[in-house]
């Protein structure tokens, strides 16, 4: 091969096509587990059941209150169900790695992913040698980097939580923006213009990648915890119906239904409780959110060397700030009565929306002086 | 006990306050303080956080007139209808209409009224002793136990007591605070020896502290403001600027407080600017990079300094910063009468107008020739002929430097003493000469040359710099930023104050931990831990457990029977331990808000 024809751009870019495609199969992986897991689930209902109810025994009166008192005993009834659900599932999420349940899919899925990540990495690095410097410094190489980082945290956290019921989320998020990135943002390697060429490219971005990160698990959490909430009010309505219809009938002697209560997605009994799932996005929105807010004060002392003032509403700025100001709103949401659980859910969603809305919309169609993307 | 002292003060409407049902009562200071309180609760402080993230949004969709002044231009003519209404709802100076500032100001009000009292309240805290150990520990969210042999030949209270001793001991190295609660035995009740120990003070001096430097970065951003200035002036190579406002700047924006009379009086001149050109053929070919003005700066009272200003190194003067904005180049113009007397000569700033400084510049010649003249001329430092005839240029450095010219004779409306742009030519009451609009040639020149001018007027010289021992054919000019900010400095102190509160606030755990010993009468002593979290704090169960682990393993080494070689009698088995925060069941215990009471 003449030496004209190899170029390391090119290795980095094949490297990239094939995590996309590791990645789309990792994404079926995990999607045939959500499927299959509540059968498993279904299972091991018994054995968790025992659990739960021995969990509930030993945290007694405590373990009540939460939820409108709404926790019933072992009586059969819808809630008391989700309950023990959730109560098993609370423990698989803090199960140590190798105590983990046996979703066949889901490990297939890891693995995948793992796989492509190494790909991923590989191609990232291509990249970085093949342009002699960091490998985000145009929007090809953010989105490369940036999505990355968004694997790599996904796999760190696996290690102390079971998550992989996010993997559906996280796969397919990476797949289709790696996609695009492949497909619409590629462009060659040229020098990096003037203003980039400061250690502050490194930090800023760097570290505005990992919030990224961090902000989409707490996300997919914040939307997994609103299906939780409406599972849980969804049991709770139910039982309030049968009750009603046991009254109405006195004289019958009343069978709770087998298994007549609609409560959405069934892959959800395996999810802990809406609370769970809330803390733990709240535990990553507030790292997120510190490394965000690191990012604002990076951005404007470069600002400040680059553009000789530290912030001048340019529409990046702009961007990043109403990002902070939304995230310093969820929690403050978590904290105000009344707030806390659906609606700061929401304010999490909302968040990540506009993280991603900055890293699309705005780098590509909004003028300013953040014209870094290298795309025309 | 959420209202003890050694809490954080929280507003009346925060998820783990006590509902207060205010009712406001009758009469002025009753409606004010009911308003007060309404203004500082969480819910107003939220609701004026996400107002703020919403209006601030609009700023990024319309032009803005501090940021980008040509695109409100522009707009204007896109939109003649809606601008003035925009316009009015101050949608071009979002940052600083009224709506904008009301919806920061009342949140800064609301957080300054909401910080002060918990500022108070937590001083006092910070002095309190840890709170009472609750009667009841089991009755709180993580709680866990241990009946422990006390050694042979030991009294059951003095041993219980010097457990406790030892947990205290423990858990003040662990960084908390501590205090002792012990009861003495009475008629219907064993002894009672506890500690009570508190920790994670920092929670809420951070939150304090972070909510605080907000107000203080607040402050400086506005103080700052004041006092800042930025000017604007372009230098040609070979020339200098002085910093004072009638001489040097093209531009100038004081804040309010600035003495404009009083600039630290220093110049800059600009030896030479160098450039690199990525070569034809490369990736990014003619992409410009590594700027470089080479100034020689001279300061009253100092020796002249040879300094070099690059994009992301500004250079400092006197407390100014001078920055690099732009560059371009700066033909060297001469025109002459027909008498062959100079009327003009000047270096001209030519603006670029495209990535390969095609470059646009204008002169102007009121005196000296039989009518007043304008010139209109295009610079190509690489010329190449388009399809179309018309010139372009394809590289920016200078291969193939070429000037052409549009002549226009007329009335320049200089007169008059209105301002006009030196950059623009207004040609409404000119006529023009030459060029490819009115199907005359332009005048071309390349450096050195000299051609005649229309209608006998005179003529007109590309001088080439090289003649007169410049370095390149023509001159280039670099334009400056000069920019002062007392203020920035303290901004940056106080975002990393910010931050540092804010890393305190959100990941310093604040908990309780009893430890509590009780003689159970039959030679053992029953040890009680329990643990309460003060807001979010995930480890707790965790902390409870490994202090009851540490805890055993110190009595085991102080000497006290193990579970294993313990052959009491006693009903307890004794050593071994109930653990109610066994990891596997912790899991779905939920935050309660009504357990902490002690009965
Ligand atoms: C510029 C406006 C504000 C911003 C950006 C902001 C931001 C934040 C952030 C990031 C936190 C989480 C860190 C921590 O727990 O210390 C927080 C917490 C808190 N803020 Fe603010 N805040 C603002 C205004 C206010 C106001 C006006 C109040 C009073 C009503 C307030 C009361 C609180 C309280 C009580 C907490 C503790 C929440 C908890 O218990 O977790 N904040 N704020």
């Amino acid at each position: 091969m003449p030496a004209s024809d190899f170029s390391l751009d090119a290795v980095s870019v094949l490297l990239v096509w094939t995590a996309i495609a590791i990645y789309a199969l990792a994404f079926i992986a995990y999607a045939v587990d959500l499927a299959r897991r509540s059968d498993l689930a279904l299972q091991h209902k018994d054995a968790a059941a025992t659990d739960a109810a021995r969990a509930r025994e030993l945290v007694g009166a405590a373990a009540s209150g939460a939820v409108g008192g709404a926790r019933v005993g072992s009586d059969g009834s819808a809630v008391s169900r989700v309950r023990a659900e959730e109560d098993a599932a609370a423990i698989d999420l803090e199960a140590r790695p190798s105590a983990r349940k046996r979703y066949v899919w889901a490990r297939i899925g890891t693995s995948l992913t793992v796989l492509g990540f190494l790909f991923h990495v590989a191609a990232d690095i291509t990249r970085g040698i093949a342009a002699g410097r960091v490998p985000w410094s145009n929007m090809y190489e953010f989105a490369l980097t940036g999505t990355m980082l968004i694997v790599a945290v996904y796999l760190v956290v696996l290690l102390r939580y079971d998550l992989r019921f996010l993997g559906t989320f996280i796969t397919g998020l990476v797949t289709v923006l790696l996609g695009a990135t492949a497909i619409w943002f590629y462009t060659i390697v040229v020098p990096l213009s003037d203003p980039l060429k400061s250690v502050w490219l490194v930090i800023h971005v760097f570290v505005a990648s990992l919030a990224t990160a961090l902000f989409a698990l707490a996300f997919a959490l914040s939307v997994l915890q609103l299906l939780q909430a409406r599972r849980e009010r969804l049991a709770i309505a139910a039982d309030a119906v049968a009750a009603e219809e046991r009254d109405a009938e006195a004289s019958v002697v009343a069978e709770t239904p087998a298994n007549p209560v609609r409560t959405g997605p069934r892959f959800l009994r395996t999810l802990p409780s809406a609370d769970a799932l809330e803390s733990l996005a709240y535990r990553f929105a507030i790292m997120g959110f510190m490394f965000w807010s690191f990012t604002l004060i990076a951005g404007a002392i470069w600002a400040n060397d680059a553009w000789n003032r530290y912030w001048g509403f340019d529409t990046k700025e702009v961007w990043t700030f109403v990002i902070w100001v939304l995230y310093a709103g969820y929690i403050h949401a978590r904290a105000t009565r009344g707030w806390r659980g659906t609606r700061s859910a929401w304010l999490s969603i909302i968040g990540f929306s506009a993280v991603m809305f900055n890293f699309t919309i705005v780098n590509m169609f909004f003028k300013g002086l953040h014209v870094y993307s290298g795309l025309n | 006990m959420s209202n003890s002292l050694s809490d954080p003060l929280r507003p009346s409407d925060h998820a783990d306050g006590v509902e207060r049902i205010a009712q406001p009562r009758l009469g002025l200071v009753g409606w004010l303080r009911w308003g007060w309180r309404q203004l500082t609760s969480m819910r107003t402080a939220l609701v004026l956080l996400l107002l703020l993230a919403i209006a601030a949004i609009p700023g990024s969709i319309v032009p803005q007139r501090t940021a980008d002044p040509n695109g409100v231009t522009q707009y204007r003519t896109n939109n003649p209808d809606l601008y003035p209404i925009l316009d009015h709802l101050q949608l071009f100076d979002v940052y600083s209409s009224a709506w904008f500032s009301a919806i920061y100001i009342l949140l800064f009000i609301s957080l300054i009224g909401c910080v002060i009292p918990r500022t108070t309240h937590h001083f006092k805290a910070l002095r309190a002793r840890p709170p009472r150990t609750p009667a009841r520990l089991s009755r709180l969210d993580d709680y866990t136990e241990a009946v422990r042999v006390v050694p042979a030949g030991e009294d059951a209270e003095a041993a219980a007591s010097r457990a406790v001793d030892l947990a205290q001991a423990q858990l003040r190295k662990a960084g908390y605070r501590v205090e002792r609660y012990d009861a003495p035995a009475t008629g219907t009740r064993p002894a009672v020896a506890s500690v009570s120990a508190e920790r994670g003070y920092a929670r809420e001096t951070g939150n304090l502290v972070f909510h605080g430097a907000l107000v203080g970065v607040l402050i400086a951003v506005g103080v700052g403001g004041g006092l800042t200035y930025t000017g604007q002036t372009v230098i040609v190579e070979g020339d200098s600027f002085v910093n004072s406002l009638g001489l040097g700047y093209t531009s100038f924006n004081p804040g309010r407080f600035v003495d404009t009379e009083s600039l630290s009086p220093y110049s800059l001149t600009l030896d030479s600017f160098d450039v690199s050109y990525v070569p034809v053929g490369e990736a990014g070919q003619g992409m410009a990079g590594d700027f470089a003005a080479n100034l020689t700066t001279r300061q009253p009272g100092q020796d002249a300094k040879q300094q070099t200003v690059r994009v992301n190194h500004p250079v400092d003067m006197a407390g100014d910063r001078v920055y690099l904005m732009g560059n371009g180049y700066a033909p060297t113009i001469t025109v002459r009468n027909p008498a062959g007397d100079v009327v003009f000569r000047e270096d001209v700033e030519f603006l670029p107008q495209d990535t390969n400084m095609t470059s646009l510049g204008v002169v102007k010649v009121p005196d000296g020739l039989a009518q007043q003249v304008g010139l209109v001329g295009f610079f190509y430092p690489t010329a190449a002929t388009l399809h179309s005839g018309a010139f372009t240029s394809a590289y920016p450095a200078l291969a193939n430097p070429l000037l052409t010219v549009d002549v226009y004779v007329g009335d320049l409306g200089i007169d008059d003493g209105t301002p006009r742009n030196v950059y623009a030519l207004d040609t409404s009451g000119m006529t023009q000469l030459t060029g490819r609009s009115i199907g005359v040639d332009s005048l071309k020149l390349e450096p050195g040359q000299t051609v005649d001018l229309p209608d006998g007027l005179g003529t007109i010289t590309f001088d080439d710099n090289t003649a007169t021992g410049g370095a390149e054919t023509v001159k280039r000019y670099v334009s400056l930023s000069i920019h002062r900010d007392v203020g920035a400095p303290f901004v940056l102190l106080f975002a990393v104050i910010a931050l540092l509160g804010l890393l305190a606030a959100l990941f310093v755990p604040r908990r309780r931990l009893w430890v509590k010993a009780v003689p159970t009468g039959d030679g053992a002593v029953a040890i009680e831990y329990a643990g309460l979290a003060r807001g979010e704090d995930p480890a707790l169960g965790v902390a409870v457990a490994d202090l009851q682990r540490t805890h055993g393993q110190a009595l085991d080494a102080e000497g006290w029977p193990t579970g294993a070689s313990a052959g009491a009698s006693s009903a307890a088995s004794a050593g071994a331990s109930t653990a109610r925060t066994d990891p596997t069941a912790s899991a779905p215990v939920r935050a309660t808000d009504d357990t902490h009471t002690p009965a």
